[in-house]
């Protein structure tokens, strides 16, 4: 009988699911599932999937209600909101719920890896970094004392005894014998092991407004959201920069308005830093994603940038993407002076961002190969 | 979900007593216990053990799981309406919850047995609802299950075009009318005197050609179909829709019901109103022991309160009720009621006639929620209970109390109430246009169609025609025609609204 209503609303989750790739353009470009992001689950606000009949209400909303008031008086709430709570009875009509679907991250990621056509990564060195990880899963007849599973051996002894007939329910003394016991042991799994690292740099200058800031956080969220249902245990880093460039955590990251000259190779210092201090390339994949409005301070920080990506950041990186986000005030040269230095650089990426409706084609550049 | 036992089984059979004691008139009770997710499947499922399969329920049960894991609403009690009457107790409510659910299942009961327009639904619904649901998946088993559900939308999409009324109308005679016009009627000849000269004067090729000619007349005629605009849209459509016969079927089922849901439709102001009033008695005068006041007070003041900008039956139709009882008591009805003038003597007017019991319980057999309301809600009534009419203030897009005029209010009541709220949709011609179109009309009373909801709905209705569709309404005081033509929907100008 349960199982009845679980095939429905499987069906139902299928049908949501379909909604959300449908849509999600639209919930991409908009910022607003981040802020409804809980630990696993994403919860999406979804118009309700609704089968539609021919109904009244065209015009303008009216009705009857009770209670004190003069005429001229607001009422609160909306008469369209839910029904009574309590009691209700068989067959009534439905009302309007907006609908809140609950979608793993891992579930999203999937949804944003197909409708966006993204390859599935390959891991760099993923045979190198297999790791073997003894579990303790399954049980011997031998073993050391200190390993002894006081529960399997109380099941054995007592199992034995009620088939021996010794077994007294009055009395229920249980005596393991030396068959009984059971030992924890080991299982060697071979656990494919490939350490990711994200580290985003994002420009905080003068010139990068919030609207810009809020294009950054967009993306970041979805490319995180993408590697992380491809890496086990994602480790991201946050870097901002003007002038200066510090490393912060992921609140400061997203909040900061700070409003200084724009050095990029500060950035990139740091980033190289950090890579040498804490991930050796051999051993993690490193995706760098740098995002800026493109107004550098001067052609001579343009070309240490230049420099430092070619000797330090593209070498360690298995992908480097520059976003170039469009804002009033820069100039937007960098990415002009990146692309005439690297041409078809195979692991750097740069896509321009207009728009928050560019969010989605930018996503699909950075993360389309797969690295 | 098991049957109650025990102390529940105790509670019963006292409460039944009561029931008795003030004559209530009920279907064999039985009473299930269920768990939270029980009851929200069963509650999925408009209260039936077994229904098709559909998606629809796996987003009702989602939404009740939700907001009952949120703790904004609570399934207190179901019941539906067969014989016997099945309803679903929630475990681990207390006692007296159990007892207010039992006492206000048994209002219902009665109500189910007597009222009058539940009168024509078939009681054994669970076995049809169940068989119904065999056939929908022996259907999926050969047709696949996205084919068969996606049917199931689009006669969803349409469930509510059906007529009220034809469960009480005599199914139309067939035989001898029919037969009478059958009669071959021979076309009109010249007179002719002189036998001789009949082949000169009524050529023989061209009565030939007379007699086609009239025979085609009269196909066109049959053609024209339905001979009268039709309300029961979904009873048209299988009839005369080109369908597999899977599909007439589960069309069928569709239709099958929403007939049966309908009179809940129908009454639900009363039937709520008399299940309350009944708990309210049966707990107060009766059941309800001194422990349990407290729980009891609040439970109910829970049900009756009122949201502002909504109107809860229970509240209304509990007030009614009652306002029936003491006015039918004081003699406070009829000619001499209405005309009097004087207030004093109508403040103190008490002719304790006592006939108030009586005539609530032939309200209960002989209303539903439209004769109810036009009936019994009076003028004094509408002030006691502060009812007002509110308006959307277009400018500032919030909700205002527009006016406490009483006979805007119960306009305003009639209004959603009639049709229970549902647009008024014919058949108009199954062969517009002479080119197999479906023209459907809507009877506009005041309150214009959702436009996109009318699109999307007339989508569904290709699907199940196959040629264009088209219905007739009013945008903003202007007569419309909404048609799709399978590729696009387009909105033109009319030169008549819709009349029937």
């Amino acid at each position: 009988m349960i199982s009845r209503i679980d095939k429905d609303h499987s069906r139902f989750r299928e049908i949501v699911r379909g909604k959300i790739r449908q849509n999600l353009r639209k919930y991409i470009s908009r910022g607003d599932l981040m802020s409804r992001k809980g630990k696993d689950t994403v919860s999406i606000p979804m118009p309700q999937i609704d089968i539609p009949r021919f109904t009244l209400g065209g015009n303008q909303k009216s009705g009857v209600g009770q209670g004190d008031g003069e005429p001229g008086d607001p009422i609160g709430g909306d008469p369209q909101d839910g029904g009574q709570p309590g009691k209700g009875e068989a067959g009534q009509g439905e009302g309007q719920k907006a609908l809140e679907v609950e979608v793993t991250l891992d579930e999203l990621a999937a949804i944003l890896g197909e409708e966006l056509g993204l390859p599935r990564i390959e891991p760099k060195g993923s045979e190198a970094l297999d790791t073997k990880k003894d579990r303790y899963i399954s049980l011997r007849s031998t073993g050391p004392e200190s390993l002894r599973s006081f529960k399997a051996t109380f099941k054995r002894a007592l199992r034995r005894q009620v088939a021996s007939g010794t077994y007294q329910p009055g009395r229920p003394i249980i005596v393991p014998v030396r068959e009984d016991r059971r030992y924890r042991s080991w299982r060697t799994e071979p656990r494919p092991q490939s350490n990711a690292v994200i580290i985003y740099m994002m420009d905080v200058s003068g010139s990068m407004g919030d609207e810009q800031k809020e294009i950054v956080r967009i993306e970041s969220f979805w490319i995180d959201t993408w590697l992380r249902s491809q890496y086990q245990g994602l480790e991201s880093r946050y870097i901002i920069h003007d002038a200066s460039a510090r490393l912060v955590d992921r609140e400061v990251f997203f909040r900061t308005r700070e409003s200084g000259g724009t050095m990029i190779s500060s950035a990139y210092k740091v980033c190289a830093e950090l890579i040498e201090k804490e991930f050796s390339p051999e051993n993690w994949n490193i995706y760098a994603f740098h995002f800026s409005d493109g107004d550098n301070w001067s052609v001579d920080d343009t070309s240490t940038c230049i420099g430092l990506l070619r000797n330090v950041l593209l070498p360690a990186c298995n992908q480097f993407g520059y976003g170039q986000v469009e804002s009033p005030y820069g100039s937007g040269q960098f990415i002009k002076d990146i692309k005439g230095s690297f041409g078809d650089h195979p692991k750097l990426v740069t896509s321009e961002i207009t728009s928050k409706d560019d969010i989605m084609d930018s996503i699909r550049e950075f993360l389309k190969r797969g690295r | 979900m098991a049957p109650i036992s025990g102390s529940l089984r105790d509670l019963q059979a006292e409460i039944q007593g009561y029931a008795d004691e003030y004559s209530l008139q009920y279907f064999t009770q039985v009473f299930e216990i269920v768990d939270y997710e029980q009851m929200c499947e069963i509650a999925a499922y408009g209260g039936f053990p077994v229904r098709y399969p559909h998606w629809r329920f796996g987003m009702e049960y989602d939404h009740m799981i939700k907001s009952h894991t949120y703790g904004l609403s609570k399934i207190y009690e179901l019941v539906i309406n067969t014989d016997p009457c099945y309803a679903y107790l929630l475990e681990g409510n207390s006692f007296a919850d159990q007892k207010l659910v039992m006492c206000h299942v048994y209002g219902h009961n009665d109500f189910f047995k007597n009222n009058r327009f539940f009168a024509p639904t078939d009681r054994r619904m669970i076995d049809v609802m169940a068989n119904n649901a065999s056939r929908v998946r022996r259907y999926m088993d050969r047709h696949g299950v996205v084919t068969v559900e996606s049917f199931i939308d689009v006669c969803l999409s349409i469930d509510n075009l059906i007529d009220p009324w034809a469960p009480f109308r005599e199914p139309p005679k067939k035989g001898k009318a029919a037969a009478a016009v059958d009669e071959e009627e021979d076309v009109h000849r010249l007179r002719n005197v002189r036998g001789y000269l009949e082949d000169y004067i009524n050529p023989p090729d061209f009565i030939a050609k007379q007699r086609e000619k009239a025979k085609a007349e009269k196909e066109a005629s049959k053609r024209k179909l339905p001979a009268r605009p039709e309300r029961d849209v979904l009873g048209f459509l299988m009839q005369h829709a080109p369908l597999d016969a899977w599909e007439a079927d589960v069309l069928g089922i569709i239709r099958e019901e929403a007939y049966y849901f309908l009179p809940q439709m129908q009454t639900k102001i009363m039937n709520e109103g008399w299940a309350s009033y009944w708990h309210s008695r049966l707990m107060t005068e009766r059941a309800l022991r001194d422990s349990e006041v407290i729980d009891y007070a609040d439970a109910c003041a829970g049900v009756m309160s009122m949201a502002p900008g909504q109107l809860n039956p229970y509240k209304i139709g509990i007030e009614l009720f009652r306002d029936i009882e003491r006015r039918w008591d004081m003699g406070r009805f009829g000619a001499a009621w209405e005309d009097c003038d004087d207030l004093r003597a109508k403040a103190e007017w008490d002719q304790q006639l006592g006939k108030g019991r009586d005539k609530i319980f032939e309200v209960r057999r002989l209303y539903n929620d439209v004769t109810f309301i036009d009936e019994f809600f009076t003028l004094d009534f509408a002030r006691e209970q502060k009812f007002f009419t509110f308006q959307e203030n277009r400018r500032s897009g919030r909700l205002e109390i527009e006016s406490r005029e009483f006979a805007k209010i119960k306009n305003k009541l009639l209004a959603m109430l009639t049709n229970f709220g549902q647009p008024f949709i014919y058949v108009v011609d199954a062969n517009h246009l002479n080119r197999g179109e479906l023209l459907l009309g809507h009877r506009h009373e005041g309150q214009d169609l959702k436009v996109d909801y009318a699109r999307d709905t007339l989508r569904n209705l290709e699907r199940i025609w196959r040629r264009p569709v088209s219905i007739l309404t009013m945008i903003d005081d202007k007569p419309k025609r909404i048609r799709f033509d399978g590729s696009e929907v387009t909105i033109s100008d009319e030169p008549a609204a819709f009349r029937v």
